[in-house]
């Protein structure tokens, strides 16, 4: 393939978010985590904390079952390729990404299914009773959640007709201003479904350890040293990309267009801004709502699939 | 330009109705329930109050006012007083749980839709299309009816139907004579007055507002 004077920039956006994403993604969870962290009235761990953590387990010795298979250690290397994957092929500086053409909206959640199955996997190859439970949990709560989210993206593609979401977002941020009724149902599923999938409070406590409510601790409860380190930062990559394809959705001004060099710096500056300010509404989200208990999740999911179903009829009936 | 901007913020309102009739389908407590059911009539005011901007009937100014008036702050208070004074603040039994309900709904949203489409191809002007949220409110509001089981809920259902009837004719028709719009005010108010002695009496006569103890009711 040869490279053109057209497609460098192109490829120098790609470069700049498959660097980006990766560095600042454990950035991102400090960030929500310091917020919390002040909303609780305590002086939190800094936003470079989970920097430290990723250090501290990358150093140490990994501790594997005796009875785990191939399955369990090639797991951490799936689950973050696929969300490095996933969290790159978003467009949020710039719509030209070479990458952007290999998945569209639904094969990027093909890419997240991917991730949780060889998690659900790994957590029950050990055997442990905790592992097992959490992957049947993290099963239930993501066959409620995935429909929700095809339908969310479905609206997307509707409103924009393309699957692919560089066409999605350029045809958003080109847009005049509008008010999309349907689109505003589909950021409210949205929001819960980001909440179910990253293990966030109303469905799951991301800060709980050896309890019974746990659901994505609880699969992971057997890792350590480096391929915890992998699959908290495949975690991170996964909050990172949530948000992202949010942004990219809902938020999409200051996307850097085709071939735009000079509005790189300024996207990436008004990305860390978006993504700083969700951040703030996660964790003033999560200060206000109390953890449900896991047989009302079904219904809580249940909804974000009836809002995104109700976004896309209203879509039908008022073509708006 | 300000035309579709208008046609936009009503297209956004009925949305909202939509979704809080959906809300107050989900929702198990009867004091949160009134609280939609003042939203409701908030929303339903200020869309009324967009479509006579819009299309420059001032009377819908009134209506809108008498709906703030009544729906937002008399209706409630009303209802907030009676459970306070028959003490239900209990969560709300339904006959059929929730998820069902909400399939049920959107099943119902669907239906209506479908219906009203040929009629809004018929009718002109800016809100044809809210037509068939109208008809999916009313729908689900009958829906609402026909799963409580307390009388205190099933009145805030009726009223809700009401709320949607009259939003269907505030946009579609674009308003009924001020009138009529009065006639339908005083009878609410009048059947929420009734519906409240109606209530202690059924309490004093079956210690209970669940409505299934009446079908003992039968002569035999």
């Amino acid at each position: 393939m040869i490279i053109n004077a057209v497609q460098i920039p192109a490829v120098v956006f790609q470069l700049t978010q498959l660097l980006l994403v990766v560095l600042a993604a454990p950035l991102l969870t400090g960030w929500v985590n310091q917020c919390q962290a002040w909303l609780q009235n305590r002086s939190g761990a800094g936003v470079l904390q989970p920097y430290r953590v990723l250090h501290k387990l990358f150093l140490k010795d990994a501790v594997i079952a005796y009875n785990a298979s191939w399955l369990f250690r090639v797991t951490p290397y799936v689950v973050f390729g696929c969300m490095w994957l996933a969290a790159t092929i978003i467009p949020i500086i710039a719509v030209d990404l070479p990458f952007s053409r290999a998945a569209d909206v639904i094969a990027l959640v093909g890419v997240f299914a991917l991730a949780r199955m060889f998690g659900a996997l790994a957590a029950m190859d050990i055997g442990t009773a905790f592992g097992t439970m959490g992957a049947r949990r993290e099963m239930m709560v993501s066959f409620l959640a995935e429909p929700a989210l095809l339908m969310v993206l479905f609206t997307a593609s509707m409103l924009s007709h393309s699957t692919q979401l560089p066409y999605i977002v350029s045809a958003f941020s080109r847009h005049q201003f509008m008010l999309y009724p349907s689109l505003a149902f589909a950021a409210l599923a949205f929001l819960i479904v980001l909440l179910a999938e990253n293990a966030r409070i109303p469905v799951d406590n991301p800060n709980t350890h050896l309890e019974l409510t746990m659901i994505h601790e609880a699969m992971i409860l057997e890792y350590s040293a480096r391929h915890l380190a992998l699959i908290e930062w495949a975690s991170s990559l996964k909050l990172f990309a949530y948000f992202s394809i949010g942004i990219a959705l809902f938020l999409p001004y200051g996307i850097a267009e085709v071939g735009h060099w000079s509005a790189l710096p300024l996207s990436i500056l008004l990305l860390l801004f978006k993504l700083a300010l969700a951040g703030v509404g996660l964790a003033l989200f999560e200060a206000l709502s109390a953890k449900m208990r896991i047989f009302r999740a079904p219904e809580f999911l249940g909804t974000a699939f009836l809002l995104a179903v109700l976004g896309l009829l209203i879509h039908f009936l008022l073509s708006a | 330009m300000q035309m579709l901007l208008t046609l936009q913020i009503v297209n956004l309102l009925a949305s909202l109705l939509l979704l809080i009739v959906f809300a107050m389908l989900a929702q198990r407590r009867i004091l949160s329930l009134i609280n939609l059911f003042a939203l409701q009539g908030a929303v339903l005011a200020l869309s009324t109050f967009v479509v006579g901007y819009s299309t420059g009937q001032h009377h819908l100014y009134y209506s809108a006012g008498l709906t703030l008036l009544l729906k937002v702050m008399l209706l409630p208070w009303l209802l907030h007083r009676l459970i306070r004074q028959l003490d239900v603040k209990w969560d709300v039994e339904t006959l059929l749980n929730i998820p069902v309900s909400m399939l049920i709904g959107i099943a119902l949203v669907i239906f209506s839709f479908n219906l009203a489409a040929p009629i809004s191809q018929l009718a002109h002007g800016l809100t044809r299309g809210l037509i068939g949220i109208a008809l999916a409110s009313v729908l689900l509001s009958l829906l609402m009816m026909l799963t409580r089981r307390k009388a205190v809920s099933q009145v805030v259902a009726f009223l809700s139907l009401e709320n949607s009837l009259f939003f269907a004719a505030a946009s579609a028709t674009q308003g009924m004579p001020l009138v009529v719009e009065f006639g339908i005010a005083l009878d609410v108010l009048v059947a929420t007055f009734i519906f409240g002695i109606f209530f202690f009496q059924i309490r004093e006569t079956f210690d209970s507002l669940d409505i299934s103890h009446m079908e003992k009711l039968k002569d035999d």
